[in-house]
């Protein structure tokens, strides 16, 4: 297990923190603080110091409240040296987003014309207390908690990154769902004008994209609506402004640029799915034992690398969550399910 | 006697210009500008590089029917060689860069996944025209010659159907390729061989 969820009950790191360091730490945030409550929302100072070599963001002002107000390193691996979290750079310059084209670079060079505030979302479906929200209250009821997941991509390769975000399982609690509703479906945006992958017309892909998960899968505690990393809000080129992250599922899970949730009876056909079924299944769960046909599943190199180093590292049972998740496919055929 | 000179310079100049986007993608990987896992950028552009020698290789007999200008069929030989060491590197980035040099795995890998069958064929029938296309070799395989080296256009049937099962959604970049590839084909067809020479005439007047 390599991932902790801290229960209420928990010793927290203040509680073993010298009190000399918290003091000084309490010193520095009052001096902080000297400069203004509006300090914070001016962006020039972020609520983490850890990602001060991170390039500030365009986020409006009610996503720097919510993300000053993150309960930071609310999970993180157990061995950091192990899982080193990816360099800003790698993690926002190294994409899949086939709406912004198919090169891993294009979405960095191409997302900047995806204009994501204002932004709303609709929750509908299977559900007693739908309708559209606009992002920023949909966020408000909940506390953004810092993530630092691995990310595996079904091409085998890896990152480790610092997400910020809501958990799932309040968005589709407060959605009130029926007893019909057994799966959630999201939507990503169609807008051929601001997504030029979504122009070409010898995509594949049916558009808009679509993902889904079951129920119980929504509302496991790992599962993240994510609005941002690195201590600040998500560049477009992630899935700006609101994303999924389903850490032990390949990444094609992990839809970007959210628009619709819903909550449905039947088994939602994601895009990948739709494409080559015998490729990518519904559950993409990570799993070493099953190969992709293209790629052996076994290892994973982990980013970044270097030319003489792939720095390859065996891939682990739905990838090092199998203590939160596994008992969610007790029974299963994992080669039939994939 | 400038002539010579003259054709030695070309022959350098196309010598250099293939050279150069090894040199470029090289120096992007020196400098970090080549993202965070550079063997998968090498991989990609030289495969991608290699595809397009093959093409430019098989667009010179057309070239030189259509301009009659020597200078076309002169590097001929010379960029079906830079081919096979598009494809040659293309592999070894694959095997070095991607498998870490784990021979058991390309082993099994070349067994399961038919892209990296066909590629691999494609690999073997270019080593085999390279081996082939020395003076000696002309000579000794004489009229066999000719037709040996048509397998070319079968290689480059295969490439196409290596990337295309790469491909993951969108079909553009292949296309554009395919598209290439079938108009230097064309140019094969007997009909439209007869015509390019004449073509050229017409057009001049």
């Amino acid at each position: 297990m390599l991932i902790k969820i801290a229960k209420p009950s928990d010793l927290h790191e203040s509680d073993v923190t010298p009190e000399s360091i918290y003091l000084s730490r309490r010193r520095f945030m009052g001096g902080m603080a000297g400069l203004g409550a509006g300090l914070a929302l001016s962006g020039h100072v972020r609520a983490n110091e850890d990602y001060s070599d991170v390039p500030e963001g365009d986020a409006p002002v009610w996503l720097r409240e919510k993300i000053s107000n993150t309960q930071w390193r609310a999970i993180t691996p157990n061995d950091p040296d192990k899982d080193k979290i990816a360099p800003f750079d790698d993690a926002s310059g190294y994409n899949n987003f086939f709406e912004f084209g198919t090169d891993k670079r294009d979405p960095a060079r191409h997302a900047g014309s995806l204009e994501t505030q204002p932004w709303s979302v609709v929750v509908d479906g299977e559900v007693n207390n739908g309708g559209r929200f606009a992002l920023e209250d949909f966020a408000k009821p909940s506390q953004f908690e810092e993530r630092i997941y691995r990310l595996r991509c079904v091409e085998a390769w890896s990152m480790v990154i610092p997400w910020l975000g809501i958990p799932l399982a309040e968005v589709i609690r407060r959605a009130d769902p029926t007893s019909k509703a057994k799966y959630v479906r999201f939507e990503t945006l169609v807008d051929p004008e601001q997504m030029r992958g979504q122009r070409s017309s010898f995509s594949i892909i049916d558009w808009p994209y679509v993902e889904g998960l079951r129920l119980d899968e929504a509302m496991n505690p790992l599962t993240l609506l994510a609005m941002g990393m690195y201590g600040r809000e998500l560049p477009n080129q992630n899935g700006a402004p609101l994303r999924l992250v389903v850490p032990w599922k390949y990444g094609f899970k992990s839809i970007k640029s959210i628009v619709r949730i819903s909550l449905v009876e039947e088994q939602p056909v994601n895009s990948w799915q739709q494409i080559a079924a015998d490729e990518y299944g519904f559950y993409a769960n990570v799993n070493p034992e099953v190969d992709h046909p293209r790629w052996s599943q076994a290892t994973e190199r982990r980013l970044p690398n270097s030319l003489f180093n792939s720095n390859t590292i065996d891939t682990q049972m739905f990838n090092g969550y199998a203590d939160e998740v596994a008992e969610l496919y007790a029974g299963m055929d994992l080669r039939k399910y994939y | 006697m400038a002539a010579p000179r003259v054709w030695l310079l070309w022959r350098i100049g196309v010598f250099l210009a293939a050279l150069a986007p090894l040199v470029f993608w090289g120096c992007q990987v020196a400098s970090n500008a080549a993202g965070p896992e550079p063997g998968n950028y090498l991989l990609l552009n030289i495969g991608i590089g290699g595809l397009c020698m093959l093409l430019l290789t098989l667009s010179l007999t057309p070239l030189t029917k259509f301009t009659r200008w020597k200078g076309f069929a002169l590097i001929r030989r010379q960029l079906g060689l830079w081919t096979l060491a598009y494809a040659t590197l293309h592999m070894l980035s694959y095997a070095l860069f991607i498998l870490g040099l784990n021979w058991a795995l390309l082993g099994s890998e070349l067994i399961k996944r038919p892209y990296i069958i066909v590629g691999m064929i494609a690999l073997i029938g270019l080593a085999v025209l390279g081996a082939t296309s020395n003076r000696w070799s002309i000579r000794r395989l004489g009229k066999r010659w000719k037709p040996l080296h048509k397998f070319s256009y079968v290689i480059l049937g295969l490439v196409l159907l290596h990337f295309f099962w790469v491909v993951r959604a969108d079909m553009q970049e292949w296309a554009m390729y395919a598209a290439i590839a079938a108009l230097v084909m064309a140019t094969r067809l007997p009909p439209v061989a007869r015509t390019l020479p004449k073509l050229r005439y017409r057009l001049s007047r």
